[in-house]
């Protein structure tokens, strides 16, 4: 059973990613570049500590992005709209934490607040459409995520645009007592010392807490086992007491207060104001890592490492003249190798365990319900 | 025998993680005649019958159809070898049309679009060719269980089956249905068709079976003929012991309304009433029966009592506290349980293992839960408790219900529902799938609840089983009760004529 479990949530992505970049290799070799030096080359950019740390900053939005998209998942509700949900929220978040100044810790949490509250206010309107009206969520969010660009971007030019910026079109600076604090110091003090203009960012620890919540939430709590019910077998969930509506609403709530939360590493951690070009498709691509992660905090957290290594090594192809968009490619196309292989895997998986299962145990309830 | 035999099975083996599902089968179907399988819950009749039909591949063993050898990798290749089954559970599309669903998987097309009416024709002409009406544009969620076995057995003749597997069809089927399907049968057989015909009713196996081949622990013990025994021996052939029946010796009721429902009424989407004016109390202690022929609106009585309904209305108390304002939730913790009808449907998550279904209804409470969280160990602990009293055959708490056998899946949700104690029981086809040996253990368990003072409405097909444990009866038909008889005073024959509304006069 153990090793069976391992194989199916170690294995199968790695031979995902594996087949992932040999089909990629061969889109190089048809446009003419060696894939192996390539590959090498980013391997090298990819793995300084520089590097490193610049692919857990790009993580982290992606993680939380995975987060709200994978709750929805879990009870078989498909939230697309974690896109406009999080550049509606950190606009907001933006404009209040600017416009607000108190003590360092206050700060954060109100900008926190702000953001979650948007969000979730923002995905409430599809849930509301589904339990009053019958509009499936998939229509009503991926409608809202013009919506929200749309309205963004006249809340943004209009009314959040700080009149005085210089040079860069922005909302206003938010105060320092609204900041992440980098986290290069305290690595620093443990003796890992990275060159300036790197900084790990303070969200990460936020981050792991958002992991760590989810899993509690999904797998251990009340809430988590009517989730899970709801979307295993509605009609039985129903009957047993979960009443189906509130249930869209609730999960939905939840997923978009995380999708408030997608832009804010960025924000705090970096901008510290929402540019014009705040940046975009963390909620889409919050998706791809939800599906690879298979909705498991862990999985994500893997998931969204790889794209944000991904995303850090594919600079340096740019310089070698290959076009960066092959990473793109194997992005998408690793997701899809995990979709595939985890289905083989598990069927290899069934039939090895069922193998050895030649020899049959006897069923005694007590020493096999304590052995867990 | 001049010709193939149909189906010959021969050395089939089927392991399954902790149990042997087929242990080197032998079975020979003769070609035009009606075969039946019994054997206990987990004997492995589903299993065989699934290896058959190329859903389950054997892991040993020779399968030969019509004389020639068979290796079937999916149902497809079956279908296209004349072979078709209809579940133990039903596989149809809730929200598509009975017309849809019979055409799923193998669209008539005529150009590019599809030729709904040239199906909806052979529809008809399948349905009254062998007594199985139906409408075809009416959606399948709205129709009763036998309804949909009836949509069951059209999908399969309409792929152009010779071979016809039934695993348990008449498992909630009253007997005047139970009477249809078997003329359906006797039809089929006529035309020249082969059935293989799996059920837990003797009486029935007996009179509609040719030969009967009784199946113990994965292995075939046997072939016989309705001739050579008689319910009694092929129970002993299949358990080695005799036929159980429901029995309530002395009265267990108590002054004291557990359950009072009062003016219950519920119209359907078409406004047509679906339950009207439905007055009755259950005591403390007693046993009250719900006769009627399915679809009469006992799912939806059990739904209005739940809070599953909301448009019901009426009132509804237990133990002196009105359930009206309450949701399904509150209903149930204030205490009322849940055997239902369809156990995939309503009792079980099949991918999740049988500790979180045994959660399933009582999740908000110990011993499952703690506080806001699930109490794993608690949870596993007493599933294990359900699993051993209630003889559940299952290798362990953390397999997924699916890989139960019907008849075991069933015994935990009756042993969940049980263990949980409610004050007012809904036991609607308690014993559904559920072997004759274990049926009575079942049996003894509801009494032994009446006795301790629980409540119980029961909902049952099996007429022997309704009027043997019920204090009360009720006869629901068309939505309405229409009859309140004594148990002790009717007999199944008298029953079934209330229940299609020929009593209805002489009981007021
Ligand atoms: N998918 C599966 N995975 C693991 N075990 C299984 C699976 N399907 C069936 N089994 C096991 O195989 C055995 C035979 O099951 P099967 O469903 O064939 O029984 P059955 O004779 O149809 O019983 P019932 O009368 O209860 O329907 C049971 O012990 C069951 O637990
Ligand atoms: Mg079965």
């Amino acid at each position: 059973m153990k090793s069976g479990r391992l194989l199916t949530s170690v294995v199968a992505p790695a031979i995902a990613i594996i087949i992932a970049f040999g089909i990629a290799a061969v889109a190089l070799l048809l446009v003419g570049i060696d894939p192996i030096t390539a590959y090498k080359e980013m391997w090298v950019f990819g793995t300084t500590p520089e590097s490193l740390i610049i692919t857990v900053n790009n993580a982290l939005p992606l993680f939380v992005s995975a987060l709200a998209v994978a709750v929805g998942f879990k009870m078989g509700l498909f939230n697309i709209g974690v896109e406009g949900t999080y550049l509606i929220a950190a606009l907001f978040a933006a404009y209040v934490g600017a416009r607000v100044s108190t003590t360092p810790v206050l700060h954060v949490t109100a900008i926190l607040l702000v953001a979650v509250l948007v969000g979730a206010g923002w995905a409430w309107i599809p849930a509301y459409l589904k339990v009053k009206r019958g509009v499936h969520e998939v229509i009503a969010t991926i409608m809202l995520n013009y919506i929200a660009f749309a309205l963004s971007a006249y809340l943004f030019l209009n009314v959040f645009r700080a009149e005085t910026a210089g040079l860069t079109i922005a909302t206003d600076l938010i105060p320092e007592t609204g900041w992440i604090p980098s986290l290069t110091p305290l690595l620093a003090a443990i003796g890992i010392e990275v060159r300036a203009g790197a900084n790990l960012q303070g969200f990460v620890i936020i981050a792991i807490a958002l992991g760590v919540g989810y899993h509690y939430l999904v797998n251990k709590s009340r809430f988590g086992y009517d989730l899970r019910a709801s979307g295993i077998n509605p009609t039985a969930a129903n009957a047993s007491g979960v009443d189906p509506k509130k249930m869209i609403i609730r999960t939905m709530l939840i997923s978009g207060g995380l999708a408030g939360l997608v832009g804010i590493a960025p924000l705090l951690g970096f901008y510290h104001q929402y540019p014009q070009d705040f940046p975009r498709n963390y909620g889409f691509n919050g998706i791809a890592v939800a599906l690879l992660g298979r909705n498991n905090a862990v999985g994500m957290a893997f998931g969204a490492l790889l794209f944000g290594f991904m995303q850090r090594s594919a600079l340096i192809l740019d310089l070698r003249d290959v076009p960066k968009e092959i990473v793109t490619i194997i992005q998408g196309i690793v997701v899809l190798a995990v979709v595939i292989v985890y289905e083989v895997i598990s069927k290899y998986v069934q039939r090895r365990v069922i193998a050895s299962a030649a020899a049959a145990t006897e069923f005694d309830p007590v020493t096999s319900a304590e052995a867990a | 025998m001049a010709a193939a035999p149909a189906i010959q099975l021969e050395g089939v083996t089927k392991r399954y993680p902790g149990v042997v599902a087929n242990n080197d089968v032998e079975l020979t179907v003769a070609s035009g005649e009606v075969h039946a399988v019994v054997g206990e819950n987990g004997a492995g009749k589903s299993t065989l019958m699934k290896i058959i039909y190329g859903m389950v591949r054997p892991d040993e063993g020779i399968i030969t159809i019509d004389g020639a050898q068979a290796n079937f990798r999916t149902p497809k290749d079956a279908i296209d070898a004349g072979i078709g089954m209809v579940h133990q559970h039903f596989m149809l599309a809730d929200n598509l049309t009975v017309l849809e669903n019979v055409i799923l998987g193998s669209e008539p097309r005529s150009g590019v679009k599809i030729d709904f009416e040239g199906a909806s024709e052979r529809i008809r002409i399948l349905g009254d060719t062998y007594g199985l009406r139906l409408q075809p544009n009416q959606r399948v969620e709205k129709l009763s269980v036998g309804e949909r076995q009836r949509v069951e057995i059209i999908k399969v003749l309409y792929r152009g089956a010779q071979i016809l597997i039934l695993d348990e069809p008449t498992a909630v089927l009253v007997p005047q249905e139970v009477n249809e399907l078997f003329d359906s049968i006797r039809d089929l057989r006529e035309e020249g068709h082969t059935i293989i015909f799996i059920s837990h009713k003797l009486d029935e196996v007996l009179s509609i079976a040719d030969r009967i081949t009784v199946m113990r622990d994965g292995q075939t013990v046997g072939t016989t003929t309705p001739s050579e025994v008689d319910a009694r021996q092929l129970a002993e052939m299949m358990i080695g012991s005799e036929l159980p029946s429901p029995e309530t010796k002395e009265s267990t009721v108590q002054n004291e309304v557990l359950l009072d429902v009062s003016d219950l009424a519920l119209l359907s989407d078409e406004g047509r009433p679906v339950l009207d004016d439905i007055t009755f109390v259950v005591r403390k202690g007693e046993i009250v029966g719900i006769a009627g022929v399915e679809g009469n609106g006992q799912a939806q009585l059990i739904d209005s009592l739940l809070g599953l309904a909301p448009t019901s209305t009426g009132s509804i108390t237990l133990a002196g506290k009105s359930m009206d304002d309450l949701e399904t939730r509150e209903r149930r913790a204030a205490g009322i349980g849940l055997i239902p009808e369809d156990r995939h449907r309503q009792g079980l998550l099949l991918p999740s293992p049988l500790w979180e279904n045994a959660a399933l209804g009582h999740q908000y409470k110990e011993p499952y839960a703690n506080g806001i969280w699930i109490d794993k160990k608690g949870t596993r602990e007493h599933t294990a408790e359900i699993v051993r009293r209630f003889d559940v055959a299952a290798p362990n708490v953390d397999v997924p219900a699916a890989a139960l056998s019907g008849g075991n899946q069933q015994k935990l949700v009756v042993g969940r529902e049980l263990m949980a104690n409610p004050t007012v029981l809904l036991a609607a086809q308690p014993t559904r799938g559920i072997d004759i040996g274990a049926q009575a253990e079942v049996w003894e368990e509801l009494k032994r609840a009446r006795a301790a003072g629980m409540g119980i409405l029961l909902i049952s097909a099996d007429l022997d089983e309704l009027i043997g444990l019920s204090d009360t009866i009720h006869v629901l038909f068309e939505g309405k009760l229409v009859a309140k008889l004594d148990p002790s005073e009717i007999t199944p024959e008298i029953l079934g004529s209330y229940m299609t509304g020929a009593g209805e006069k002489k009981a007021s």
